[in-house]
């Protein structure tokens, strides 16, 4: 570790820490929620989840958290999650591989527009 | 960057320790690791968060949901159900008093709405081994600010203008002690933390050093920039073992990141500071007798003057400061001396830290703007009586404080109104009393501790708190007499004057301030012979009411000494004779049978 000696060094660190400890407290403009019941886990609901961190870092989106709930009950479609944003109908994907969680991130919640191809429902149960 | 969907926040402050965090942790842990969830969910230990009476707590992110009076297998169930499958486990839900649950209590429990935290901004937050959370709370900004942006004379008109007291218990204003230190002659200084944090009863320092130790580094480092120190030691007694080990890590981090040590954040200033255990003697949070125990000498205090800040350690000028005052320092250097006045009085500007116990819901540890009124911090804070009783008084100050009847509750929290009521702020300590609390009993446990205590060195303090306590011992066994109050106003009145230090100056008080509010409490001690809380042993005998006793046995079966008489089905009779009044009997009868009598039978 160099030894910090402006302000700027300090300033980064702080950014970059600032980040992880977002993660813990909550977002602002919505969340992500990965069902993980038994079922989506065993669908590989801990990849996905893993890869919308991810995602959600790469696009430097910050204002989103992740939460993860119990089985939404739409086993077959699993991996499921559930995209809730204010002022937003929810809206609930399915079989949200890896690469379709980064789809997710980079057109629903970078971009604003639905990924039709991969909606279940829209709306509360 | 660590995936992380959940963060838990499990509380390792010293409370939360002793009633089984780590068995929690670990039990999450395995939990966490046989559902391979391990990269998923953070688990940081971080200092008190103050709540102690519901510990082992912790709280879950991003929901921020808190847990309480946690269990291994509460752990293993919280892992299952709520980190697995997204279900809150109510079992373990902290609710508040109302019984409503509440997501974020921060926000909607009084407990922890009332409070305003400065000194304590960083306990329960963030993880206190992790320095770069420590800058992400905007950590040694004010370091660099003071460093680079700042003359040492400034720092010192900052800390002034704030109009920041000692919290270790004199009040004394802190930016004054930095500019006897700074004006002092000398070009060797020494800037030195009291830790050695001795009443009974608080523990707000050992908690800051536990969950948040780098705000004492950068503190002492910004103190000793401006007196002209180089060179620092933190006091700290050997009783505290987590503080120390914590503390050691973050100089060791503060090292590192070069906010410790030669010529730090380039500015040309080099400082460094070492720790000093302590053996754990009252008398050494005394600043002379702690320069004497740092410099390897017998711990007992010098004569003042001459002061530290003119010839402390190794005779050189020397500025201590306790802990809590220390961790205000960097958030006023950083924001300004009128961010600090928006709380507070004029004459105690802030907050202050207080350990609240006795007879409350909430005990722990909460920091509450000065001036607020001793029934908020008591009733809606602390959430009033546990069991319904009446509550009587408040002890605050601990073995230098005093007693506040009920009737003064609404007076001002600050450090000017608790001295003309008798009492003090103190280090904080603040111990409700119902009316169970005998006074004359709750003076003579704080004279007992000082009577241990006092090093011996002058003689009013060795002697006079000695008889004080035989006094008082005397009392509450109903051998007083009405001469021995009288002779325990004029020895305390003596003590007060004639002693070194502070311990010995302050030891009577309890015994002075009980004598005031409650001399009808003594006068009933000596002259009939009774306890009117009921409370002093000799004073008060054990009796069944034979109207009440259905003969259900389970007084006699459960009492030590045998001494309880009677056929099944029939009313009971104690022997007083043999009785040895622990009140086990009353604690198993279930119909309201067996009450205390003051004075005792003969």
């Amino acid at each position: 570790m160099p030894k910090i000696k402006s302000l700027e060094e300090l300033m980064k660190i702080k950014e970059e820490t600032l980040k992880n400890v977002k993660m813990r407290e909550s977002g602002k403009r919505g969340k992500i929620i990965v069902a993980m019941g038994t079922c989506g886990i065993a669908a590989g609901a801990k990849e996905t989840l893993n890869a919308i961190v991810e995602a959600l870092n790469e696009f430097s989106v910050e204002d989103i958290k992740v939460v993860q709930s119990g089985c939404m009950g739409l086993c077959e479609v699993e991996p499921t999650i559930k995209v809730e944003i204010e002022g937003e109908i929810p809206v609930t994907y399915g079989h949200v591989t890896p690469e379709n969680a980064k789809r997710i991130v980079k057109q629903h919640i970078v971009a604003g527009d639905l990924v039709g191809d991969l909606i279940v429902k829209q709306g509360e149960e | 960057m660590p995936l992380t969907t959940n963060t838990i926040l499990i509380c390792a402050g010293g409370a939360c320790i002793s009633s089984g965090e780590e068995s929690v942790k670990n039990a999450l842990e395995r939990k966490i690791k046989e559902y391979n969830l391990q990269e998923a969910i953070k688990i940081v230990e971080t200092g008190c968060m103050g709540a102690c009476s519901i510990g082992p707590l912790m709280v879950i992110y991003p929901e921020g949901v808190y847990y309480q009076k946690l269990t291994p297998k509460a752990a293993e169930k919280i892992v299952e159900e709520h980190l697995l499958k997204g279900r809150i486990v109510e079992e373990y839900l902290y609710k508040g008093d109302k019984g409503k649950i509440v997501p974020q209590p921060q926000e909607e429990i009084p407990f922890f709405s009332r409070q305003v935290k400065i000194a304590t901004r960083n306990l329960g937050i963030i993880d206190p081994l992790n320095i770069e959370e420590y800058i992400a709370r905007d950590g040694y900004f004010a370091l660099y600010k003071a460093l680079k942006e700042m003359k040492p004379e400034e720092v010192i008109n900052t800390i002034k203008e704030s109009g920041l007291r000692g919290r270790g218990g004199a009040g004394f204003p802190t930016g004054l002690k930095w500019e006897f230190a700074r004006k002092a002659p000398g070009d060797e200084k020494y800037m030195i933390c009291n830790a050695d944090e001795g009443d009974p009863g608080a523990f707000m320092d050992r908690s800051i050093l536990e969950g948040d130790p780098h705000t004492i580094i950068e503190a002492m480092t910004i103190a000793g920039y401006a007196i002209g120190a180089n060179k620092g030691y933190v006091y700290v007694r050997a009783e505290y073992p987590i503080a120390i080990e914590r503390l050691s890590e973050a100089l060791k981090q503060a090292h590192e990141y070069g906010f410790l040590g030669e010529n730090i954040l380039d500015s040309g200033f080099s400082f460094d500071i070492e720790i000093r255990i302590g053996a754990g003697a009252f008398v050494c949070g005394e600043e002379t007798a702690l320069i004497n125990s740092i410099e390897g000498k017998r711990g007992q205090p010098r004569v003042k003057p001459p002061y530290p800040a003119q010839k402390g350690l190794w005779g050189k000028p020397t500025n201590i400061n306790n802990v809590e005052t220390l961790a205000c320092v960097p958030p006023i250097i950083k924001n300004g001396p009128q961010w600090f006045r928006q709380w507070g009085t004029e004459k105690s500007p802030g907050t202050k830290v207080f350990a609240l116990a006795g007879k409350v819901k909430n005990t722990g540890l909460v920091e509450v703007p000065m001036g607020i009124t001793l029934r908020e911090l008591i009733y809606e804070i602390g959430g009033g009586s546990p069991t319904g009783k009446k509550i009587k008084a408040v002890q605050t100050g601990g073995p230098s404080g005093g007693v506040i009847p009920e009737e003064y509750f609404d007076t001002p929290v600050d450090f000017e109104s608790l001295t003309q009521l008798g009492a003090i702020i103190g280090s904080g300590g603040m111990i409700v009393l119902d009316e169970d609390d005998c006074m004359v009993d709750v003076a003579k446990f704080f004279l007992e501790f000082t009577v241990d205590e006092s090093c011996g060195k002058c003689t009013p303090c060795r002697e006079g708190t000695k008889i004080m306590y035989e006094i008082l011992n005397k009392i509450t066994n109903g051998e007083g007499t009405e001469d021995d109050i009288e002779t325990l106003e004029k020895l305390g009145n003596i003590i007060k004057d004639s002693s070194l230090c502070g311990l010995g100056q302050t030891a009577p008080n309890p015994v002075l301030s009980t004598l005031r509010y409650y001399k009808d409490e003594y006068i009933a001690h000596v002259r009939d012979k009774a306890c009117p809380a009921k409370k002093c042993r000799n004073l008060i005998s054990y009796v069944i009411d034979t109207s009440k006793c259905v003969g259900c046995t389970a007084c006699a079966r459960v009492c030590p000494a045998s001494c309880i008489d009677g056929e099944i089905k029939k009313p009971h009779e104690i022997d007083q004779e043999a009785c040895i009044k622990c009140g086990s009997c009353i604690e198993v009868c279930r119909f309201g049978a067996i009450s205390k009598v003051s004075p005792a039978l003969d």
